[in-house]
C-alpha cells in the first residue's frame, strides 16, 4: 500500500465531522447553525475528494483500485480491505453527492435536535461509503448493518406521526434478512477460510452449498432492494421519514440490495444464480406490474413515489440476472439514475411539504399558477422517472430491457409494461398536484422555490440530463468490470460443469 | 454544420423563449409584458425561419445534388455490442421531411403571433412549439433506431405539453395524459421491435441493419414461446409504434381528444408533422419491411381500415376541429396502405401534400374559430362566408386539395389530386387481395372525404347564421400575420402536387429518392400504377365530385335530409357519433380495471395479506406468545414442577427414540 489512503479518508471524514459537531457546545441556535455548517462543509469537501476517485479511475482494468489492506483480526484472517471497481465506484460518488444535498435540504425544515440530526447523517455517510468500498466480508457486514442505526433514528426521531411503527418495521425487516446473511457468511468463512471478497470471488463454492448461501444472501438483499413481497416496509418508512431521510433511503440504501447481488450472489454463487433466475424474474415482474398499479391508487405523494421506487428497482433485479452486458450495465445505470431521480422526487415533495405540511395529493392542485419554477423541475424529474429518452431514466431502463429481451423475451415483454404504467401514475400525479385551477384557499399564498432550494436541485438537474445525453461518462467506468464479471461467471460455470461431468 | 444549425436552431429558440417565460413580468403590466411576448415570438420564429431556409437548401442539395450525408456528433449509448451515436443522417427521405416540418412549423410559429394574441402564456407556447420542432427534426435525422425513439418520445412529450397547454381545463389535461399514454402503448411495441432488431443484427444503426437485412430475409427468431420469421416479428412490433404515433385504428383514440390543444398545435403536430412520423418510420425502414410480406399486408389492412373508419366518423362530428382530426386519421390510413403495397414514395408524397393542405385547413379553421369568438361547434356557425372571404376561399382551396378533385383529362388539380390518386392506383396495381381491399375501401373513403369536407364548408360558411347576434356582430377577418402563413400553405396545397409529381412518384423518382427507400422488384405496384385502366384513374374523382354534390344537397339544397336520416338510422348514427364506442370499450377494459386492481392490490395485497400475515401478524403473534408465556409464570410451585416433569419425559423419550434406531 504505497498510495494515499483516499478511500479511508472519504469513508471516515464524515465521522470526523460528526465528532466535531458533537464537541460543539453553547447556545441552542448557535449550536444548530454550527452543526449545519459543519455538516455541509464536511460532506461538501468529501464530495470533492470523491471526485478524485473518478478522475483517477482507470477504466481499462477490472481490478480493484485505490486498494488499502491492513491486518485487522489476524486470528480469523480478517483484514481491513478497501477498494473500488467499475461497479462500486459510481455508487460512492452518488453517496457523497446526495449527502450534502440532504444537509442543504434539511437546512430549514429540521428545527429540533439539529445537532443530533446532522451527526446521524454524517455517520450514515460513513457507513454507506464504507459499504461500497469494503472488500472484506466482515467489514462489509459492519457497514451494511451499521447504516440501519442512523436511519432508524432519523425515521424514529424526526419522522411523522406513525414514525415509531415505521422505524421498527424498517429495522426488523432489514435485520431479519441480515441475520441469515450473517449465517451464510460464517458458512462461507468455514468453507473458504477467508473473508476477503476478491478471494471469495475466486473461490469455487460447492454446488450443493450454493443454493443455501444464495438464498441467505437473497433474504437480505431482497429486503433492501426491496423486492415483492418484502417491500411493504418501504412505503411506510418513506412516508414517515423526514424528506432528507427519504432521499437517502431511496437514493442510496435501496442500492445496497442491487449492489449486493452484483458483488456477492452473482460472482460467488454462479450455479445458484442460474438456478434461481426464474424466481428473480417472477418476483421482479410482479413487482413492476403490481406496485405500478398500487402506485396508481395512492393518495399520498410520498407513498406513490415509494411504490414507484419498488417498480423501478424491479428493473434492476431483472437486469442484473439477465447475465448480459446490457442487462447488468443497465441495472447499474438504473440504480444510479434512480438514485438521482427518486432522490429529486422526494425533494420535490419535500418542497411543498415544508410549506403546507401535507403529503395528501388532494390537498394540492393548480400549483403551476404560483410555482412555475417548481413545476418545471417537477416536470423534469417526473419525465426522468417515466424514462423519457434524453433523461437518465431512459438509458437504464432501456439497457435492462435490451438485456432481458436477449435472455427471455417474455420477461422483457412483461417488464416493459412497467414503462406504460409508469407514465400513467406519474402523469396522473403531476396533473393532480400541478395542473388545474388554483382553487384551494390554503394554496393562494404558496411561494415558489427559494434560492437555497434551487441550489439543492441544481446538481441533480444537471446530472439527470447529463446521464441522459452523454451516458458514456458513466458507462465507460463500468464496461471492463462488468465484462470481467460475466467472463468469470461463465468460467466458473464451465468449471462446475466439468466437475459435474467428472464426478459422473 | 449546416445540418447542425438546421436542427439545433429551434432548440436554441425554445430555450430562449423558455427563459423569457420566467423573466416575463405579470400579465397586469401590459406594456412590458407585451414586449416580452413579442421578443419570445421573434426569438422562436426567427431561428425557425432560418432553419426553414437551411432545410430548403439542404433539400435541393440532397435530392438534386445527390449529396446524402450522415454527420456523427458523439457517442450516446455504448454497452457491449449496443453502440449508438447522436447523428444527423440526411438523405432524400429526411430532406423531404425536413422541409415539411420546418416550413409548416415556421408558418405555424408566425400564425401563432396573431392567434395566441390574447393568451397569457405566449413565451411558454412559443417555447413548446420550437421544442417540438427540434424533437421532430431529431426524429427525421436519426441514423439509428434509438435516436428515432428519442425524437419519437420527444415529440410525444411536446404533444403532451401542448395538448395540455391550457392546464386549467380538466378536459385538456385528460386529453394530454391520454395522448401520452396511448402513445406509450405504441412505444412499448416500438421498443420491443428495437430489441428484436438488435437481437437479430447486433446493431441498431440503419446502415448496418439495412445492409444485413437481405441475408436475414429468411431468418427465424425464438421469441414469445415460438419460432417466427424474424423480420416479420420485428416489423410488426415496430409498426405498433407507428400505429400509436399515427393514430391508426385501435390506437387512434387520443387524436380527436388532442384537439383540446390550441389550434396552431393541431395544425402543426396533429396534422402535418408528428402524426406522420409513423409513415416516415415505415418508409425509413422499407429495407426491413420489404422482406416481410406479412408485415406489409398488415400495414395495408390497418391503413385501409383506418381510412374508412375515420372517414365514417368524420361525417357526423359537429366540432369543426374534430372533423378535420378524423380526416387526418383517415388520410394517414391512405399513407399507410400506400406503404403497405410498397409504394412508399407515394405515401411520402401524400404526406407532404397533406402536410400543406391539412395545416391550411386547420389554421383556416383556427381563423374561423378566431372570428367566431372561440366557437368550435359547426351547428352554431353558418352564413359567415361574406364576412371572412379570404378565410373562406382558403378553406375551399384546402378542401379541394383534400378531396383530390381535379380535371382528369388535363391532369390538372390541387395537391391531393396527384397524391391520393397515385396511392389508389398503386393499391389497385398491387394485384393482391389486400391491395384490392385497400383500393375499394380507399375509393369509398374518398367519397366520404369529399362528403365531410363539403359538409364542413357548407355548415360553417353557408346557410342561415346560427350563432347569436353578439358573436355575429363580432365576426371579422383575421389579421395579416395570420393570413400570410395561410397564403404560403395555400400555395403549397395548390402547387405541391403538380410540382412534385415527377420527382416523388413520376419518371424522375429513382434519381430523386436515391438509396433512401428500398423497393424490391417483386413489389412493382408503383411502377404499374401508371398503367392502370382508365376507370381506376377516374374513380376517385368521380366519387369525389359525388361526395361533394351529396353534401351540397344535404346541407344547402335540402337541409332537412341529415336530421331525417339520423332519426331513421338512429342506431348507426349513434354508433358513428360515439366513434364506434372505442373510448367506452377501453375505459371498461383497461382504465377502470387498472384503478380497481391498484386499489385492491394495495388494500388487500399489501395491507391485509403481506402486512397482515407478515410483520404485523408476526408482531401480533409474538405479543400473544409473550402474554401466554407470561401467564405460565404463575408463582405456584406445582405448576413449575409439572412443567419440569413434562420436560424430563420429553427428553427421555427423545433420547430413547433417537438411540433406538
Amino acid at each position: 500500500m504505497t498510495h494515499f489512503p483516499i478511500l479511508s479518508l472519504i469513508t471516515f471524514l464524515p465521522l470526523v465531522g460528526a465528532l466535531f459537531i458533537m464537541a460543539v457546545r453553547g447556545d441552542a441556535t448557535v449550536v444548530a447553525q454550527n452543526a449545519r455548517s459543519v455538516a455541509l462543509w464536511t460532506s461538501g469537501v468529501n464530495f470533492l475528494l470523491s471526485l478524485v476517485l473518478w478522475f483517477n479511475f482507470d477504466t481499462a482494468t477490472a481490478a480493484f483500485q485505490f486498494e488499502e489492506k491492513a491486518e485487522w483480526m489476524p486470528v480469523f484472517n480478517v483484514t481491513y480491505h478497501m477498494g473500488v471497481d467499475g461497479i462500486s465506484m459510481l455508487f460512492v460518488l452518488l453517496t457523497t453527492l446526495l449527502t450534502p444535498v440532504c444537509v442543504l435540504a434539511s437546512w430549514d425544515s429540521i428545527k429540533d435536535r439539529v445537532k443530533e440530526y446532522m451527526i446521524a447523517f454524517l455517520v450514515m455517510e460513513t457507513m454507506m461509503v464504507g459499504m461500497f468500498c469494503a472488500l472484506d466480508m466482515v467489514l462489509f457486514y459492519i457497514f451494511f448493518e451499521g447504516v440501519l442505526l442512523p436511519m432508524f433514528l432519523i425515521i424514529g426521531v424526526w419522522g411523522g406521526p406513525r414514525r415509531v411503527y415505521s422505524a421498527f418495521k424498517f429495522f426488523l425487516y432489514t435485520l431479519a434478512g441480515s441475520v441469515l446473511m450473517l449465517l451464510a457468511m460464517l458458512a462461507m468463512y468455514f468453507d473458504a477460510g477467508t473473508t476477503d471478497v476478491p478471494a471469495l470471488m475466486k473461490h469455487a463454492f460447492p454446488v450443493a452449498m450454493q443454493p443455501w448461501l444464495w438464498l441467505a444472501f437473497f433474504a437480505s438483499f431482497a429486503v433492501k432492494v426491496p423486492m415483492w413481497p418484502v417491500h411493504t416496509w418501504l412505503p411506510d418508512a418513506h412516508v414517515e421519514a423526514p424528506t432528507a431521510g427519504s432521499v437517502i433511503l431511496a437514493g442510496v440504501l435501496l442500492k445496497f440490495g442491487g449492489y449486493g447481488f452484483l458483488r456477492f450472489s452473482l460472482p460467488m454463487f454462479p450455479e445458484a444464480t442460474v438456478m434461481f433466475t426464474p424466481l428473480i424474474y417472477t418476483l421482479s415482474i410482479v413487482a413492476v406490474i403490481y406496485t405500478s398499479l398500487v402506485a396508481l391508487a395512492q393518495e399520498d405523494m410520498k407513498k406513490l413515489i415509494a411504490y414507484s421506487s419498488v417498480a423501478h428497482m424491479g428493473f434492476v433485479t431483472v437486469g442484473a440476472f439477465t447475465l448480459t452486458v446490457q442487462g447488468i450495465e443497465g441495472a447499474i445505470y438504473q440504480m444510479l439514475s434512480h438514485g438521482v431521480v427518486s432522490a429529486a422526487l422526494f425533494l420535490v415533495v419535500g418542497v411543498v411539504y415544508d410549506r403546507m405540511h401535507s403529503r395528501e395529493i388532494a390537498a394540492y392542485g393548480g400549483l403551476v399558477h404560483r410555482m412555475p419554477a417548481y413545476s418545471l423541475i417537477f416536470m423534469l424529474f417526473m419525465l426522468a422517472s417515466v424514462g423519457l429518452p434524453g433523461t437518465g431514466g431512459f438509458v437504464g431502463e432501456f439497457l435492462v430491457l435490451v438485456g432481458a429481451f436477449q435472455a427471455n423475451s417474455w420477461v422483457a415483454l412483461f417488464t416493459a409494461t412497467g414503462v406504460i404504467l409508469g407514465a400513467v401514475y406519474m402523469l396522473f400525479l403531476y396533473r393532480r398536484v400541478i395542473f388545474g385551477k388554483l382553487t384551494k384557499e390554503s394554496l393562494m399564498k404558496i411561494a415558489d422555490m427559494s434560492p437555497r432550494e434551487m441550489a439543492v436541485f441544481a446538481p441533480l438537474v444537471v446530472l439527470v440530463l447529463w446521464m441522459g445525453v452523454y451516458p458514456s461518462s458513466f458507462l465507460d467506468v463500468m464496461h471492463v468490470s462488468v465484462a470481467d464479471l460475466l467472463k468469470n461467471f461463465e468460467a466458473a460455470r464451465a468449471a462446475a460443469e466439468t466437475l459435474a461431468v467428472a464426478a459422473n | 454544420m449546416l445540418y447542425f444549425a438546421a436542427v439545433f436552431l429551434p432548440l436554441l429558440g425554445s430555450a430562449a423563449a423558455g427563459v423569457l417565460t420566467f423573466l416575463a413580468p405579470p400579465v397586469e403590466e401590459k406594456e412590458r409584458r407585451h414586449r416580452y411576448d413579442t421578443a419570445a415570438q421573434w426569438l422562436t420564429s426567427g431561428p425557425l425561419l432560418l432553419s426553414t431556409v437551411l432545410a430548403w437548401i439542404i433539400f435541393f442539395d440532397v435530392t438534386m445534388g445527390g449529396n446524402a450525408r450522415t454527420v456523427d456528433l458523439f457517442t450516446w449509448i455504448d454497452s457491449g455490442a449496443l453502440e449508438v451515436s447522436w447523428a444527423l443522417r440526411v438523405d432524400s427521405l429526411t430532406a423531404v421531411m425536413m422541409i415539411v416540418v420546418t416550413t409548416v412549423s415556421a408558418m405555424v410559429h408566425v400564425y401563432s403571433h396573431g392567434y395566441m394574441h390574447h393568451d397569457r402564456s405566449i413565451p411558454r407556447f412559443q417555447s413548446y412549439l420550437s421544442l417540438f420542432t427540434f424533437f421532430m427534426l431529431m426524429l427525421v435525422t436519426a441514423d439509428n433506431l434509438i435516436q428515432l425513439f428519442f425524437g419519437w418520445e420527444g415529440v410525444g412529450l411536446a404533444s403532451y405539453l401542448l395538448i395540455g397547454f391550457w392546464y386549467d381545463k380538466p378536459s385538456a389535461n385528460a386529453a394530454a395524459i391520454k395522448a401520452f399514454v396511448v402513445n406509450r402503448v405504441g412505444d412499448f411495441g416500438f421498443a420491443l421491435g428495437i430489441f428484436t432488431v438488435f437481437v437479430m443484427f447486433q446493431s441498431v444503426s440503419f446502415d448496418t441493419i439495412f445492409a444485413a437485412a437481405p441475408d436475414k430475409a429468411d431468418a427465424t427468431i425464438q421469441v414469445f414461446g415460438g419460432e417466427f420469421h424474424a423480420l416479420t416479428v420485428a416489423c410488426l412490433l415496430l409498426f405498433v409504434g407507428a400505429m400509436g404515433k399515427s393514430a391508426q385504428l385501435g390506437l387512434h383514440t387520443w387524436l380527436p381528444d388532442a384537439m383540446e390543444g390550441p389550434t396552431p398545435v393541431s395544425a402543426l403536430i396533429h396534422a402535418a408533422t408528428m402524426v406522420t412520423a409513423g409513415i416516415f418510420m415505415v418508409a425509413r425502414l422499407s429495407p426491413l419491411f420489404e422482406f416481410s410480406d406479412t408485415a406489409l399486408a398488415v400495414v395495408t389492412i390497418v391503413g385501409a381500415s383506418t381510412a374508412i373508419f375515420a372517414a365514417t366518423v368524420g361525417c357526423v362530428q359537429n366540432d369543426i376541429k374534430r372533423v378535420i382530426a378524423y380526416s387526418t386519421c383517415s388520410q394517414l390510413g391512405y399513407m399507410f396502405f400506400a406503404c403497405g403495397v410498397s409504394a412508399y414514395s407515394a405515401g411520402i408524397f401524400h404526406l407532404m401534400t397533406h402536410g400543406f393542405f391539412k395545416a391550411l385547413l386547420f389554421l383556416g379553421a383556427g381563423s374561423v374559430i378566431h372570428a367566431m369568438s372561440d366557437e368550435q361547434d359547426m351547428r352554431r356557425m353558418g352564413g359567415i362566408w361574406k364576412s371572412i372571404p379570404v378565410t373562406y376561399a382558403l378553406m375551399w382551396i384546402g378542401s379541394i386539395a383534400l378531396m383530390g378533385l381535379g380535371i382528369p383529362g388535363l391532369n390538372l388539380g390541387f395537391a391531393g389530386f396527384y397524391s391520393k390518386d397515385v396511392i389508389l392506383e398503386a393499391a389497385y396495381a398491387a394485384h393482391s387481395g389486400v391491395g384490392a381491399y385497400a383500393f375499394w375501401l380507399g375509393v369509398l373513403a374518398a367519397f366520404l372525404t369529399a362528403f365531410y369536407s363539403g359538409r364542413l364548408i357548407f355548415m360553417t360558411f353557408h346557410g342561415q347564421p346560427r350563432a347569436d347576434e353578439k358573436v355575429m356582430a363580432h365576426v371579422h377577418e383575421s389579421p395579416m400575420i395570420m393570413i400570410a402563413p395561410l397564403l404560403v400553405l395555400a400555395a403549397g396545397a395548390v402547387a405541391a402536387g403538380f410540382l412534385g409529381y415527377a420527382y416523388f412518384v413520376g419518371h424522375d423518382t429513382v434519381a430523386f429518392w436515391g438509396n433512401s427507400i428500398l423497393v424490391l422488384d417483386k413489389h412493382p405496384a408503383l411502377e404499374h400504377a401508371h398503367h392502370v385502366p382508365t376507370w381506376v384513374k377516374l374513380a376517385p374523382i368521380v366519387v369525389g365530385f359525388g361526395g361533394l354534390i351529396l353534401s351540397f344537397v344535404f346541407y344547402v339544397a335540402v337541409p332537412s335530409i341529415p336530421g331525417a336520416l339520423a332519426n331513421f338510422f338512429q342506431g348507426t348514427y349513434r354508433f358513428l357519433l360515439n366513434k364506434w364506442y372505442f373510448d367506452e370499450l377501453y375505459d371498461a377494459l383497461f382504465v377502470r380495471p387498472a384503478f380497481v386492481l391498484g386499489r385492491g392490490f394495495w388494500k388487500a395485497g399489501d395491507g391485509a395479506l403481506i402486512d397482515g400475515v407478515g410483520p404485523d401478524g408476526i408482531a401480533a403473534a409474538t405479543r400473544g406468545i409473550a402474554r401466554r408465556a407470561g401467564r405460565l409464570q404463575s408463582g405456584f410451585v406445582y405448576h413449575y414442577a409439572f412443567a419440569m416433569l413434562i420436560g424430563v419425559v420429553v427428553l427421555i423419550t427423545w433420547y430413547l427414540l433417537s438411540h433406538a434406531g
